[in-house]
């Protein structure tokens, strides 16, 4: 406290913080994958942008860019932009969900065995990214095996 | 705009970009699997197939919805990463202004691509 204001903490441990800043958590490992995952699928977007308007130069130009995306590395950045999506797709329910007060519980007496929020979000984590993992699969047979 | 608002959008974006991300992704890249299913287009990425998408003003309009939402979901998110580091008044400022018109630039572009490809 300086002059009657609340000075913000200093972050000391910067990016480094992200990976390792004590006992993480299942939860706090999601967090991280969400935010490095939110920053590729950043990135892939912007430049999708651009990639997507080739279709107002007309049909070669679609299709020569087609042909050059359709080399096995760019299918396989693809996959793993979809991975990303999945993921932060179903992470990100999770998260509005509990935002909203639905992961939470209601208040009660701390009477022992302690029941946590936790608890309740845990389940809810392993619920989505189940559900991420199925996305996932059938993405990969639809990428790799049926044919793209 | 207050900090508290710009989260709410933010979370609002997500939404809006959770359904239409959503159906771009299945139509995209579930395309064997929606197709079985009586749903979608076969081979997306061919030209006959994006010339349906240019000329439905669903896409049309639910791209350009896409893009804004999607614009600020992803700038709001790299803002507060940016802004955990510590930045400084002014630097914060900076990202502010760059990212609004980094944005704007972006969505107008993207913007003009979907309505052209509508309209030519």
């Amino acid at each position: 406290m300086a002059n009657g204001t609340i000075s913000k903490p200093e972050n000391r441990l910067g990016i480094v913080g992200w990976f390792y800043a004590g006992s993480f958590s299942f939860e706090r490992y999601a967090y991280i994958l969400h935010r490095i995952t939110g920053l590729g699928i950043l990135l892939y977007f912007l430049l999708h942008i651009f990639g997507s308007s080739a279709r107002i130069s007309g049909q070669s130009s679609w299709e020569s860019l087609m042909h050059f995306l359709g080399k096995p590395i760019f299918v396989a950045g693809e996959y793993l932009v979809f991975i990303a999506f999945c993921f932060h797709a179903m992470n990100g329910i999770r998260l509005i969900l509990g935002e909203l007060g639905f992961s939470i519980g209601k208040p009660g007496r701390p009477v022992y065995p302690y029941r946590i929020s936790l608890n309740r979000q845990r389940p809810l984590l392993v619920v989505f990214m189940i559900i991420a993992v199925i996305f996932i699969l059938l993405g990969g047979y639809d990428f790799f095996i049926a044919g793209h | 705009m207050r900090e508290p608002t710009l989260w709410i959008f933010h979370i609002l974006a997500g939404i809006i970009i959770l359904i239409f991300l959503g159906i771009h992704m299945g139509i995209m890249h579930l395309d064997t699997i929606l197709t079985s299913l009586g749903v979608g287009y076969k081979n997306p990425l061919n030209w006959s197939s994006v010339l349906i998408r240019n000329k439905a003003l669903f896409f049309t309009i639910t791209y350009i919805l896409l893009l804004g939402a999607a614009l600020y979901h992803g700038f709001y998110g790299l803002r507060n990463i940016l802004f955990e580091l510590s930045l400084g008044k002014s630097a914060q400022k900076a990202v502010n202004w760059l990212l609004f018109f980094v944005g704007l630039f972006l969505f107008i572009y993207g913007g003009y691509a979907a309505i052209a490809a509508y309209v030519i």
